[in-house]
């Protein structure tokens, strides 16, 4: 799981960047960077999340 | 940052800015003395030598192969087209340093900033292995980093890359803006700190069975609070000289980008103390620590473009999330980061580059920003992380469990750092 985490916050590195080529106004532009951003996010908790659960199945 | 084409300096700001570089290893040895306080007595002298070891590792691979990478302001780069916008994604640099003495001046200041910068990234995730990274791979590590990730990314901001382009080629303020490293050095240290934790795992006896985890208190609180009074001295040279390389600013306004370094390490640790006197009855020294430190990051993205008390604002936004942060990761998440480097750096770092969009005047910084922080988040520590799997199959990054029992200064380097002092008995291995 924490691979998968891993390999999702690319997406969002590329959802971000995707925006500012295909949004020239503003608004839609951040928006979509956020969007971005929070997909890398959501990528970032599934990887703490599986660290975790790795711990707790190894604790001595 | 717009085009940053190596612009004239006069020989004032050439020789002020020098004189700025050869202070700023002073920001390194605060970070070093910090990390090996935050460590315990049976790993000191490892970890020390571990910093100097490092520094000199990072300063010979970043020389034979990652400045070739990252370039400088005003030379080509390799760039593709997107969209009809040049992506200039990697440096083209003269290999080994080759015509140096003869470059412009300001390409010069450049790598020898770039130099000390690359030793402080490669010194962040060494403090949180501390007691169970082996010296070996810290130096790997070290490598990989001034090999492939760091001089990647300060082509990209540093030297006209597609991150510093960003005010031109779509209008979004003065491009990703980074005074003094804050993503080239300190967050880049701290997504490197949380990779090196999670292939390491905690130290042993860290996290028990049952009940909450086991406190490992740092074993000198005096080198941790000395480390930051070290740190202070460097960071205001490291500042100043970022601000004047990487933000062109004038003379008149370096006095400005220093006083907001200390009030941004000042509110930090006025809000850190406050914080633990709160949680804990009385402030806590090496909680504070982290907290001034946790200032000074974030001081290196905003500190050449916020006013005085914007920057005393980051700061205080800053000192109370480290202390918040530090227990968050280490109760709730079990990552066990003896120095606080994840926090302290990596969250630290993203504020400040924040806080630089949120106030720098420039429409469309904010989105600049963001961009930034979407691709140290999205790119730079996947990228960190598979690489340094791949490196803990060639060089192992943990020791043997006897190693971490007997201590690494005993290990690693077959004396202590402390022989004439009894080591009291390790309360972890009950």
């Amino acid at each position: 799981m924490k691979y998968a985490g891993l390999l999702v916050m690319p997406a969002g590195f590329f959802l971000s960047i995707a925006a500012l080529v295909l949004f020239p106004a503003p608004v839609p532009q951040a928006a979509f960077v956020l969007c971005g951003l929070a997909v890398e996010c959501l990528g970032l908790v599934v990887a703490v999340r599986a660290h975790m659960e790795a711990r707790g199945e190894s604790r001595p | 940052m717009n085009s940053q084409a190596a612009l004239p300096i006069t020989e004032a700001t050439f020789a002020l800015t020098l004189a700025l570089l050869l202070l700023a290893p002073l920001a390194i040895a605060g970070v070093a003395f910090i990390n090996t306080g935050l460590g315990r007595s049976r790993s000191a002298a490892q970890t020390l030598l571990g910093g100097l070891a490092i520094l000199a590792a990072s300063a010979i691979v970043f020389a034979l192969i990652g400045a070739t990478w990252a370039g400088s302001a005003g030379a080509a780069g390799h760039t593709f087209q997107v969209a009809g916008k040049p992506w200039d994604w990697l440096g083209k640099g003269p290999l080994l340093l080759s015509g140096l003495s003869a470059a412009p001046a300001h390409s010069q200041l450049a790598l020898l900033f770039e130099f000390m910068a690359v030793a402080m990234a490669a010194l962040i995730p060494w403090g949180s292995g501390a007691d169970r990274l082996r010296l070996s791979a810290g130096c790997a590590i070290a490598a990989v980093l001034a090999a492939v990730v760091f001089p990647l990314l300060t082509h990209w901001v540093w030297a006209d890359g597609w991150l510093a382009q960003l005010g031109v080629n779509f209008s979004l303020g003065a491009g990703f803006l980074d005074g003094s490293g804050a993503a080239t050095v300190h967050v880049l240290g701290g997504l490197s700190a949380l990779a090196v934790v999670w292939i390491t795992g905690p130290r042993t006896g860290k996290f028990p069975k049952e009940g909450l985890s086991t406190a490992l208190p740092g074993h000198n609180a005096v080198y941790v609070l000395f480390g930051c009074l070290l740190a202070l001295v460097g960071w205001l040279a490291w500042n100043v000289a970022g601000a004047v390389l990487w933000l062109h600013a004038p003379l008149s306004a370096l006095p400005v980008t220093a006083v907001n370094t200390l009030l941004s390490a000042s509110g930090a640790l006025a809000a850190t103390f406050t914080v633990t006197r709160i949680r804990f009855g009385k402030p806590d020294a090496s909680m504070c620590a982290n907290g001034w430190l946790a200032g000074l990051v974030a001081s290196c993205a905003c500190a050449g473009v916020v006013t005085p008390a914007e920057s005393f604002f980051v700061g205080l936004v800053a000192g109370i999330a480290t202390p918040l942060l530090v227990e968050l990761l280490e109760l709730a998440l079990s990552i066990d980061d003896p120095s606080g480097a994840i926090t302290v750096h990596a969250v630290g770092g993203l504020w400040g580059l924040l806080a630089a969009g949120i106030f720098a005047p420039q429409p469309g910084q904010l989105v600049a920003q963001l961009v930034g922080i979407a691709t140290l988040l999205g790119l730079v520590l996947p990228l960190v992380y598979f690489l340094f799997r791949l490196l803990d199959r060639v060089v192992a990054f943990r020791v043997d469990p006897d190693g971490e029992r007997i201590g690494m200064d005993l290990h690693e380097l077959g004396g202590g750092a402390y022989p004439e002092f009894v080591i009291h008995r390790d309360e972890s291995y009950r």
